[in-house]
């Protein structure tokens, strides 16, 4: 029983770290449809840029703290000169042009961090833990992760609902032409939509090289995790993609107690699952 | 002085030209109706007014000044908003949130929710209603209000009668006639030639991309206005 309550939870902690990777992808997704396939690496990137950031300033708060404003400007200015022009009808240019950047992205890490894999010093958050019962604890760092994505998913979903920009957002997702009949200059809404976006990326490569060791080609492993969370969840839907990466890593979870080799694949066969039970994800946006 | 008006306006899709030379005035405080059979280029007249087709800078003047060619929020901003045809509301947003987005540019004025509100009390009972689960006359309303937070000068309405009961149509038109009494010029597209003739006080025809017939409401013949909407 206690066995399989601390599968749980590691699980809904692990998923935590997956939602984060995926909210940035769902953002993109539900305001202009587009499939970032660079996303992982972007991730990569800025958890590589925490650790230089983390080096210098000795905290990786204080790291975390001055990458948020480059990783939104870096952000908007990615979606004003590149992706803009990537976005309409046929999704195989923004799809093109994403893969190249991740080639890029993964090739230019290499060159300046070399190929071995690093982690962000933490000061010791990474093994603190508490312990609930005999043999049954929660990583802190795990816990604080689960903490942000709940917090940004929230945040995320107040901001959609809630706020002009969010209107903005869902107004331009609707009807883009009828949207500028009203004024709005659809390249600056999708900029501030990537410059968010962007701020979760950096939140989950800070606290992903916190947790872990980082190299410069795990870029797409992550994507695969943050697109299958999504998916699972319902596309546009901040919640949906919550409870997907949630119970991405709960089944993960389950696999890796079964056989440490099965973790992966298991997560992989429930995504299959939901594919083909409920294409459109648990919780698709009201069309 | 003309409030809106088209010298020579060329308009094309791609390669093939859709506007013919079009000669286009509107005065402030009144109604002008354009009509024409289906593809005699009504809509790309409206569209090229509001900036969604390319046009030369002198081609369209608004105001006093030549608007061709600006982008469609700048074109709002100078106080031109489109009622677009098939409405066009953004289906995901409630009924309010369609208006409050027509309030984006904030231009000053006497058009705000409540305005609205009073304008079409259905409204009102409808405001956190998905625009998409509206009756066709409500969203049509929705529309013409959303058109209306931006405060306009001029108001452009593609189509308001398309696929709308004729009492739901005469209600529309109703509201639309106290608007501009309370000072809104406002062109409008009509497929209904009787109705667009008691609504309108200048009325052009359109075939073919060209202007065949325009001239005082009041003093056109059904004969006249049959003539050069059917090229016979």
């Amino acid at each position: 029983m206690l066995s399989f309550l601390d599968t749980l939870v590691q699980g809904v902690l692990l998923g935590g770290l997956y939602a984060l990777f995926a909210l940035g992808q769902s953002l993109l997704f539900g305001v202009m449809r587009l499939t970032n396939t660079a996303h992982g690496d972007f991730i990569i990137l800025s958890a590589f840029v925490a650790w230089s950031l983390a080096v210098v300033t000795g905290s990786p708060w204080l790291a975390l703290i001055v990458l948020l404003p480059l990783a939104f400007a870096g952000g908007y200015l990615l979606q004003r000169l590149v992706l803009n022009g990537t976005i309409g009808k046929d999704p195989m240019r923004s799809l093109v042009v994403t893969f190249g950047l991740a080639i890029v992205i993964q090739n230019v890490l290499q060159q300046i961090y070399t190929a071995d894999p690093r982690s962000i010093d933490s000061g010791g958050l990474n093994t603190a833990t508490f312990q609930l019962a005999e043999g049954f604890s929660i990583g802190a760092l795990p816990l604080l992760i689960f903490a942000a994505a709940l917090a940004l998913t929230v945040g995320l979903q107040l901001l959609f609902d809630r706020t002009d920009l969010g209107r903005a957002f869902r107004a331009v997702s609707d009807d883009r032409e009828a949207a500028e009949l009203m004024g709005l200059d659809h390249r600056h809404v999708y900029a501030l939509a990537t410059g968010i976006a962007f701020l979760v990326v950096a939140f989950a490569g800070t606290l992903h090289g916190m947790k872990t060791t980082v190299s410069a080609t795990d870029g797409p492993s992550l994507l695969l995790y943050a697109f299958e969370a999504v998916i699972i969840g319902g596309m546009g839907s901040f919640y949906g993609t919550l409870v997907g990466g949630m119970l991405l890593g709960v089944t993960q979870d389950i696999g890796f107690r079964i056989d440490p080799g099965w973790g992966i694949w298991t997560g992989h066969v429930v995504f299959l699952g939901a594919l083909l039970l409920r294409p459109s994800g648990l919780f698709p946006r009201t069309r | 002085m003309d409030l809106l008006s088209t010298r020579k306006l060329d308009a094309y899709y791609g390669d093939s030209q859709v506007l013919f030379g079009v000669d286009f005035e509107i005065e402030r405080g009144e109604i002008a109706a354009l009509v024409g059979a289906n593809g005699a280029g009504k809509s790309t007249l409206l569209k090229t007014v509001c900036g969604l087709l390319r046009a030369p800078r002198e081609a369209v003047r608004f105001a006093g000044e030549p608007i061709g060619g600006l982008a469609p929020g700048r074109i709002v901003r100078r106080g031109i908003a489109l009622v677009p045809e098939g409405r066009r509301l953004f289906p995901s947003l409630s009924a309010e949130e369609n208006l409050m987005m027509g309030g984006y540019v904030k231009r000053a004025g006497p058009w705000k929710l409540d305005s609205v509100y009073r304008l079409f009390p259905r409204l009102q009972q409808r405001r956190a209603h998905p625009a998409a689960s509206l009756s066709g006359g409500e969203q049509q309303m929705v529309a013409i209000g959303r058109a209306l937070m931006s405060n306009p000068q001029l108001l452009i309405c593609d189509e308001l009668s398309l696929g709308l009961a004729p009492v739901v149509v005469k209600e529309i038109y109703q509201a639309l006639e106290q608007v501009c009494r309370d000072g809104v010029t406002a062109v409008i597209v009509e497929q209904d030639v009787a109705v667009a003739q008691r609504v309108s006080r200048r009325l052009y025809c359109m075939q073919e991309g060209r202007i065949t017939l325009h001239g005082l409401s009041s003093e056109l013949t059904r004969e006249r206005i049959s003539r050069a909407y059917f090229g016979v």
